[in-house]
């Protein structure tokens, strides 16, 4: 059976030549400390500041101004807290929207507890945030907006760029979670106006285990972890050389490489949702247009979507039914809830995600399943009024 | 998957769907807010069940709990049917994940109330089938939703199950 993986949300497979480079930087010894002084320590620096520059090539950043991180989460983690506590006595209240991830939302949910505001502000139904909205929730108080980049469950795009000018103007940080959106959509920013942005290497044909977070020059903010002086003091802790070498590979390859897989992507999307419209009663989720190149979110009636996602898995498609981070839950997804879902709709909801690998082929694959699974899923739910 | 190959078969193949027509008594359970609805209609001849069936929309462990409880049910007397608990469902399953109990509750459930139902129509107190409404209907369920690890009911937003500390996946 040929699995088909439409998953690549929750991880991208690790790209060949990014394998490549790290087996050979193993090979090569892959042991170096760059805060040794001896000459092996040098090479590490050397490989280090390698990638280092690679990465911040793919969002137009100085090198300097790029911290490694052990993930995704962590660089959210970091960039948050980090400005929280550096900033404490000008202030306590914080910015965000209803449909972070839970790196975001979880790290906030703590930040209340010790004595930090949060404002959260609400979307319209394709899941875009207005931007007044977030310049009408500023406070005297106000340090710091998170809002992410694009959305993880359902692919929209926001308009980070024109809140970034209403937080210049205010003189208030701003941070976002990129960390779905890096490496797979142009990302510039200066021209998205942030201070602080989030990503992590498995989004793009990366290693996991990897991320980094991107600070501005002269943004205040405290490390996360503490202890030496690696980072340039922002980030203690040994670095995970042989992941960076694989995230500066990957970093390198999707800037190269980003036309052509967008426009890959964008095919299969638009094969996809052609495909779809031969399934009854489906709601597609998220922005028709500013939206994640790779990524279909819809709802299909009367169904549950893990029922489904197991059905498909059984037949050799993965997929997911939303966030990897959340699937241990089993409430509605707050994301679809916050777009104006109606709860027995979102719990219906599976989120496809192509990758560069993927074929039309496979979607045609997929489409005999679907179809068989969503039949035998309706004639047995008291929701599906049979016709 | 974390599912045992018993409840993969009555998910995959799940025994007695459907809906019995004029039945003598429904059982309806769930709500969408936390995942899972259940209708179980049964027939009832000489005290014992006849014939029962089962709509469920859900998780894969919440079909193969309606497939598995129907099955435990079919044949034996109320009193009999009354003593099938969540317990004995789940075990019957070769277990479920920790995360998952809930369903076997909601099984158990239907069926108790489908045999209450039977005994209110018996005396006298037919009830109108009741028809899964939309958001009104769920929003005030929603306070209903189980701890996915201990089972204990949730009563209030919390970011800790008050019963067993365990953090509890926060939406919002």
């Amino acid at each position: 059976m040929e699995l088909i993986y439409f998953d690549h949300i929750s991880g991208t497979p690790i790209h060949p030549l990014v394998k490549e480079v790290m087996i050979k930087y193993i090979e090569e010894g892959g042991f170096g400390n760059p805060s040794s002084q001896h000459r092996i320590g040098d090479a590490a620096i050397e490989t280090l500041e390698d990638a280092r520059s690679k990465v911040a090539a793919l969002i137009n950043a100085k090198p300097e101004e790029i911290v490694f991180t052990s993930c995704g989460t962590e660089s959210v983690n970091h960039a948050i807290k980090g400005v929280a506590f550096a900033r404490a006595k000008k202030g306590k209240h914080i910015i965000t929207s209803n449909i972070e991830h839970q790196s975001v939302s979880r790290t906030l949910r703590v930040l209340m507890s010790m004595g930090y505001q949060v404002t959260a502000v609400p979307v319209d139904r394709y899941g875009l945030v207005d931007p007044s909205d977030i310049e009408k929730a500023i406070k005297d108080d106000t340090i710091l907006v998170t809002g992410m980049h694009a959305n993880n469950e359902i692919g929209t795009i926001e308009p980070i760029a024109e809140i970034g000018k209403i937080t210049r103007k205010k003189g208030i940080l701003l941070h976002t979670d990129a960390v779905v959106s890096c490496g797979n959509i142009p990302i510039n920013v200066e021209e998205l106006n942030v201070d602080l942005l989030s990503m992590a290497a498995n989004q793009f044909y990366g290693p996991p285990g990897v991320g980094a977070l991107f600070i501005k020059e002269k943004t205040p903010i405290y490390p996360l972890i503490d202890g030496g002086t690696q980072e340039n003091n922002r980030r203690a802790g040994t670095q995970n050389l042989i992941g960076i070498v694989g995230m500066g590979k990957a970093a390198e390859l999707a800037r190269l490489e980003m036309p052509a897989r967008i426009e890959h992507l964008l095919s299969l999307k638009r094969y996809f949702l052609e495909r779809l419209k031969t399934i009854e009663d489906i709601v597609i989720n998220g922005h028709p247009e500013k939206s994640l190149p790779g990524l279909v979110s819809f709802s299909v009636e009367y169904v549950e979507g893990e029922s489904m996602m197991i059905m498909l898995d059984e037949k050799g498609v993965c997929v997911s039914t939303r966030s990897a981070c959340a699937s241990g839950s089993l409430r509605a997804s707050h994301v679809l809830i916050a777009i104006g879902s109606e709860y027995a709709t979102a719990q219906g909801t599976l989120l496809f995600s192509f990758g560069i690998d993927n074929t039309k082929a496979q979607i045609d694959r997929t489409f005999d399943v679907l179809i068989e699974t969503v039949g035998f899923l309706r004639n047995i739910s008291p929701l599906y009024k049979k016709k | 998957m974390q599912y045992s190959e018993t409840v993969m078969e009555h998910f995959k193949s799940p025994k007695n769907i459907g809906r019995i027509e004029n039945p003598d008594g429904i059982g309806e359970v769930g709500n969408p807010v936390c995942g899972d609805m259940m209708t179980i209609t049964i027939k009832v001849k000489d005290n014992r069940i006849d014939d029962i069936k089962f709509e469920t929309f859900g998780c894969g462990a919440a079909i193969a709990v309606s497939s598995m409880v129907t099955e435990m049910a079919k044949g034996k007397t109320l009193e009999e049917a009354m003593k099938i608990t969540n317990k004995s469902v789940a075990e019957n399953l070769g277990g479920l994940p920790k995360n998952k109990l809930h369903c076997s509750n909601l099984g158990a459930d239907a069926l108790h109330k489908a045999i209450m139902d039977y005994y209110n129509r018996k005396e006298g107190k037919p009830k109108e089938p009741k028809q899964f409404e939309k958001v009104e209907y769920m929003e005030k369920k929603e306070a209903g939703c189980h701890c996915p690890y201990c089972d204990a009911e949730l009563s209030e937003p919390s970011p800790f199950c008050k019963s067993c500390g365990k953090p509890l996946p926060v939406d919002k």
